[in-house]
């Protein structure tokens, strides 16, 4: 068991969904990116899933992009995303980080090594975007090995002949993107996404959590009420955006910006009736 | 390197899209089902002899194909040596090989029943060229072009318009052929039902580097046939500049089993090799980006560095798959040429021939001003003029302007 699945064991048991947030590593210097991500469990986030900064992350949008950007600005890189897991787990050895990203990096750095140092800085579960189960020699079976869930999106375009293949070597929980389309564009439609999480139930045991689309608590509260999770990464990072100087710098208000929107936006996923399984 | 030598050169890729370590299909799950299908209708094509005679008849009506093989016998007697062949690839309508590929997948696009076509475009001959096949066909037509290439290839920008393209400036990033492909793949993913992205050069994920250079490999098997029918024997070295490389590929690839011939392709070597340049090959390592493995300028970290170019349609810090390849099996010869040495040899070429290249194809003719002196007079040397140099009058103009003050 990785703390990705005690995690949602616990939650099933206490028959509410997760609350799943996404913030970029180093976002707008690494070191108040630690505070943040160690605010983050204290105001109702259930588990973190970290950004690896790129330079070209194709499937997201402006915000997160920008977000990617200044952290590089500030000297982030991979190993130093490593380092503030690290720092994470100093205080808290419970909430399951998730990192989430582009290949090339890990690619740079070495699959192996890299493997070998997530796993030892307390990482648990990897997202990335650019690859799809045909490239699955690459990293998500050497990172089943090591232990490391590897968390698969689904999309709106991947149909049930597709799905089993999305699945196959998926662990940990099925992220569900609820648009065809980038990092904070549209809105998720509930109904729809009920739909889509009762599609991929069919075919898979693994908790299935939403993302892409949900920005306030209401919204965050209807997914849960159809899913296992409910993932809100855009509208954090708009809150950290918004709380920075005129020269994109931290400020005094900054790491409770993120912390006040997450317990809104906890209130809102905790208050979801879980429908039954 | 080390790497084994294939029996033949022209067999890849692998049936996952993989030449070598290079190409794959590296992108996010809302496009997977997408590139499939386009897999399916590309061999489906390929198997059809209908879209073969569509295709050809549209080459020869309406792009004026085939391209002459012209001897260039005033460059020939100037550099001394080599007889140097210019295959004439800016005669075709539009102004470049662009309009091979973009046919190709506009037919493609067609078949697959789509009707919002999506590019982009550095230099913009890309985007003139998609432009112009979407108004032929009644296609909606989006080019996403970098903020720096929309300032500095005006004739093109105004030229897509009238066309009745959309031209999106991209503002992020470099603001650059990198940023518009980044700002397309986000369109591809938000409207992946309707849209077919009508990829420029020989890149991206599997199948399109291989459709791109099949629809383009029509520049070398011409030059194959005009060649025997003019020196009744197969040339003795072909020369093409590398952005992503698709020109160069669709010279190249008939030729890749022919043993005799030597083959040059020239990245842009920008300020030069220890600054700012867009070499890939000469300069980077194999990484993932844009839907593929291959060569890419980063830095330590695995980031994406910034290329330059004084060419807007060779400023990426990639190149296509199969060449990274071709470059690790020792098969082409990759060599690179400043921005001066391009705008010296687009000056020369201009001079002696009357004919403006292109920037792009500027950089190839720079090599051949290097290679064509230390090759015997009986040496046959075919090189591709892939584009004409009308976009980029006003940007050399000014240039030169500046120099002469």
């Amino acid at each position: 068991m990785t703390r990705i699945d005690t995690r949602f064991a616990e939650l099933k048991k206490a028959g509410r969904a997760a609350f799943v947030t996404f913030v970029m590593a180093g976002d707008p210097d690494p070191a108040t990116s630690l505070e943040i991500i160690k605010a983050l469990p204290k105001s109702g986030a259930d588990v973190i899933e970290i950004g690896m900064p790129f330079t070209d992350p194709m499937a997201d949008g402006p915000s997160i992009q920008a977000a990617g950007l200044r952290a590089l600005k500030a000297g982030m890189t991979l190993k130093k995303t490593l380092e503030l897991v690290r720092g994470f787990r100093k205080d808290d050895n419970a909430t399951p980080i998730v990192l989430m990203g582009y290949y090339n990096p890990i690619y740079i750095y070495g699959v192996d090594k890299f493997l070998v140092d997530a796993k030892s800085a307390g990482v648990d579960g990897l997202i990335i975007v650019d690859l799809p189960p045909e490239e699955d020699d690459e990293l998500c079976l050497p990172a089943m090995k090591a232990g490391l869930n590897f968390i698969r999106l689904a999309t709106p375009t991947t149909d049930d002949k597709r799905l089993p293949a999305v699945l196959a070597n998926t662990s940990g929980f099925v992220y569900y993107v609820s648009i065809a389309g980038i990092t904070g564009a549209g809105a998720a439609d509930a109904n729809a996404v009920g739909e889509a999480v009762a599609r991929i139930k069919r075919h898979t045991k693994l908790p299935v959590c939403v993302g892409f689309g949900i920005r306030t608590p209401e919204a965050a509260r209807a997914i849960a009420e159809k899913a296992n999770g409910s993932v809100v990464g855009t509208a954090l990072v708009d809150a950290l955006k918004n709380s920075l100087d005129a020269d994109g710098r931290a400020t005094a208000k900054t790491v409770n910006a993120v912390a006040e929107l997450t317990a809104a936006l906890a209130q809102g996923v905790k208050g979801a009736q879980q429908a039954a399984e | 390197m080390n790497v084994a030598k294939p029996n033949s050169y022209r067999s890849g890729p692998d049936d996952r899209g993989h030449f070598g370590i290079f190409g794959g299909r590296f992108v996010a799950e809302t496009l997977m089902p997408l590139i499939l299908d386009l897999e399916k209708a590309y061999s489906d094509a390929k198997a059809d002899p209908a879209f073969q005679i569509e295709m050809n008849g549209y080459l020869k009506n309406y792009v004026g194909r085939p391209s002459p093989l012209y001897f260039a016998e005033r460059l020939t007697e100037h550099l001394g040596g080599a007889k140097i062949y210019l295959k004439r690839e800016e005669l075709n309508h539009t102004g470049s090989h662009k309009v091979n590929n973009v046919l190709g997948q506009i037919m493609l696009a067609r078949r697959m029943g789509k009707k919002r076509i999506i590019a982009e475009t550095g230099a913009g001959q890309h985007g003139v060229a998609t432009a112009t096949l979407c108004a032929r066909f009644g296609l909606e037509c989006i080019v996403y072009m970098g903020a720096v290439d929309v300032e500095r290839q005006q004739p093109n920008v105004i030229r897509m318009e009238m066309l009745g393209a959309k031209v999106m400036p991209v503002q992020s990033g470099t603001r650059t052929l990198k940023d518009a492909m980044n700002e397309a793949l986000r369109d591809w993913v938000t409207n992946v039902h309707n849209t077919f992205y009508c990829i420029g050069t020989v890149a991206g994920p599997h199948p399109y580097p291989t459709l791109v250079r099949d629809f383009q490999s029509i520049i070398g098997n011409e030059t194959k046939a005009q060649m025997q029918e003019i020196e009744g024997r197969l040339p003795d070295s072909l020369v093409a500049c590398i952005g992503g490389g698709s020109n160069a590929m669709g010279l190249f690839h008939p030729f890749l089993d022919d043993p005799s011939v030597e083959i040059f392709g020239v990245e842009a070597a920008g300020h030069g090799l220890t600054q700012l340049h867009a070499a890939s090959i000469a300069g980077g390592r194999p990484g993932v980006l844009h839907g593929n493995r291959t060569y890419l300028l980063m830095d330590a970290d695995g980031q994406i560095q910034d290329a330059h170019s004084i060419s807007a349609g060779l400023d990426y810090p990639g190149i296509g798959p199969e060449h990274s390849w071709l470059h690790e099996v020792g098969r082409v010869n990759y060599l690179s040429a400043t921005d001066d040495e391009a705008l010296a040899a687009f000056q020369l070429l201009s001079k002696l021939e009357g004919i403006i290249p292109a920037l792009e194809p500027a950089h190839a003719i720079a090599k051949v001003m290097e290679l064509a002196p230390k090759r015997a007079n009986d040496h046959l040397m075919v090189v591709n003029l892939s584009g004409r140099g009308d976009k980029d009058v006003p940007q050399v103009g000014d240039i030169l302007r500046g120099k002469s003050k």
